[in-house]
Order: C-alpha cells, then sequence, then structure tokens
C-alpha cells in the first residue's frame, strides 16, 4: 500500500491520527448500517417475490377472463363499458424513512359512489366473462399496490446496500491502511532524524573535546 | 396531503379492464411513445405505474432511470399474453446488486 505524500512532521502525524480515528468510527458505523439494511432487504425481497408471485398468477388469470370478453363482444361495446368507472382510486403517498432511505410508503383510497354496482356498465350488452376479469382484478389491485410499495422498496434498498457497501470497503481496505502506513512512515522518518541528529551531536562533543585537549597539551 | 394517481401503461387489451377500476389507464403502441409517456406521468402526479413486460422489456432505459427515487414506481405486470418473467428477473437482480450473490433463487 502507497504511502500518502504528506511532510514528515508532529503536525502531520497528530492530523493523521485524529483523521485516522475519525475514519476507523466511520467504518464501523458504515458497516453496522450495511448489516441491518442487508437484514431488512432480505426480509423484504422475500415477501416481494411472494407477492410478485401471486399477483402475476392472477393478473395472467384475470387478464385471460378479459381476453375471452373482448373476444365475444366488439371494441366499441366493451370500450363503451369501461368509458366511465363508478369508482376512483386515489393515493396517500408518504415517505418513510428506512436506515436514511427515503422509500415510497402507499395508502389508497376507493371513491366508490353509495349504491352503484362496481360495474360501470348494464348487463344487457356485456358478457359474463368481463364481470369475471373486472371481479377479479378490483380484488388483485390492493395486493398490486402492496407489491409496489414493497417492490420500489427493495429497489431503493439495493441500491443505497450496494453505495454503503463500496465505502465501507473502501475506508476498509483503502483509506484505514493507507493512514496506517502513512502515520508508521512518518513516526519512522521522525525517529531516524532524531538518532542522526543525537549521533551529530555525539560527533560534535567528541571533536570539541579532541580540540581542548590538544591545545592544553 | 396530496392524492396521487395511479396509471397503467401497455397495449390497449391487456390494460383496458384497468379502466373499470378507475385508474387512468394509457394504451400505447410504440415503444417511443410509452418511454415519453412515461417522462411526462412521471412529471405529473403519478405515484405508481404499472407497465406492462411487454412493453417494459422495450424501454429498459426508461425503466431504469426511475429506479432510485422514491417516485413513481414503476412496476411490472404481465400482460395478456402471460408473463414473461421478467419482473421475476428484475427481483433476482436487485438481490444480486445488493447482496454480490442470489440467494433466494438459488435453488431453481
Amino acid at each position: 500500500m502507497a504511502v500518502m505524500r504528506v511532510n514528515p512532521n508532529r503536525m502531520e502525524l497528530s492530523r493523521l491520527k485524529k483523521r485516522l480515528a475519525i475514519a476507523v468510527r466511520g467504518h464501523k458505523l458504515l458497516k453496522d448500517k450495511r448489516d441491518e439494511m442487508v437484514r431488512r432487504f432480505i426480509e423484504l425481497v422475500r415477501r416481494n417475490k411472494e407477492l410478485r408471485e401471486q399477483v402475476e398468477k392472477e393478473l395472467t388469470q384475470a387478464l385471460g377472463d378479459f381476453l375471452m370478453a373482448r373476444a365475444v363482444m366488439s371494441t366499441e361495446v366493451l370500450e363503451e363499458a369501461v368509458m366511465y368507472p363508478t369508482r376512483q382510486v386515489e393515493l396517500k403517498v408518504s415517505k418513510q424513512n428506512v436506515m436514511s432511505v427515503d422509500v415510497p410508503k402507499i395508502d389508497y383510497e376507493e371513491k366508490s359512489q353509495e349504491g352503484l354496482s362496481p360495474y360501470p356498465y348494464g348487463f344487457a350488452s356485456t358478457s359474463a366473462e368481463l364481470d369475471d376479469s373486472i371481479i377479479t382484478l378490483s380484488g388483485i389491485l390492493p395486493r398490486m399496490l402492496e407489491l409496489a410499495e414493497i417492490e420500489k422498496t427493495c429497489q431503493m434498498l439495493a441500491d443505497e446496500i450496494e453505495k454503503t457497501r463500496r465505502r465501507v470497503n473502501a475506508l476498509e481496505h483503502i483509506m484505514i491502511p493507507q493512514m496506517e502506513e502513512t502515520i508508521k512512515y512518518i513516526a519512522m522518518k521522525m525517529d531516524e532524524d532524531e538518532r542522526a541528529s543525537r549521533t551529530r551531536l555525539m560527533k560534535v562533543k567528541d571533536m570539541i573535546e579532541e580540540r581542548s585537549a590538544k591545545s592544553s597539551d | 396531503m396530496y392524492m396521487y394517481k395511479i396509471g397503467v401503461v401497455g397495449d390497449r387489451d391487456s390494460i383496458l379492464g384497468f379502466k373499470a377500476l378507475g385508474l387512468s389507464v394509457f394504451p400505447v403502441t410504440q415503444p417511443e411513445q410509452a418511454s415519453r409517456l412515461i417522462n411526462r406521468l412521471a412529471k405529473e402526479n403519478f405515484a405508481v405505474i404499472f407497465l406492462t413486460e411487454q412493453v417494459a422489456r422495450e424501454i429498459k432505459e426508461t425503466v431504469d432511470r426511475y429506479k432510485s427515487v422514491p417516485f413513481p414506481a414503476i412496476i411490472l405486470i404481465p400482460s395478456n399474453q402471460g408473463s414473461t418473467g421478467l419482473g421475476i428477473q428484475e427481483i433476482k437482480k436487485s438481490v444480486e446488486k445488493a447482496l454480490g450473490a442470489d440467494i433466494l433463487f438459488g435453488n431453481e
């Protein structure tokens, strides 16, 4: 590991030591964050998979029904039948903070007029398959919205976990070893300088003593 | 709190049924049209956009762009030709991204 380009002096040494302490602390925190996020992610993604399989299966079924309805009815009649829905779905959306990631929280609200049937059409010109498919679809909708919430959360957590992991690795394998190495380098360099100046002093002292011994002779 | 809407994007036959439930339905035929539409819906207050897998395959870049922001959530649904497995694949991908290894689907 390369040593950073620094001046080997006391200032730099104490600065680096402080930085190292912060880096170590940050590393520990980030590692804890990553572990917790992974734990949550695994929980969520299991649920996500279950829900998606369920929704896909039922939706395929409902769309199959719808296809049948479309086959026995003309396009115009079908379009007309679903043109004016008797209810409206609106979403109440807020953000939830999961380990400092803002994930969506979706609540939905169905506005249906009292006393109206769920079918926005009369039964005269439409087929029974259409009724079936619409009932199934409205049964699936709450789960589709739950799926939306969970899947989005999973995507965002995955993103954040990847980022955090990169940071943890960068700290662990690059920043911290590099700083430790540099601190060691500065300490050794300073020790070496000290030894050098001591030997120089001793040498000078020897020379002075030798000279004064000669002159007193 | 502001009310958000749900959009459904895909081929006409697959998504028309959702109209009866009160969702906003946008039939598309061309990939470019779909991609433009999604960008427009994202700017308006659509919190959830259901997109059929058939269309999603054509406009992957657009779908990926909205992955890292909280809204809109673009959720893939099978079309009336059945599921292509793209939705499950996306989950698999995010597992691999987060954990580096596939632990959920390994036994299949």
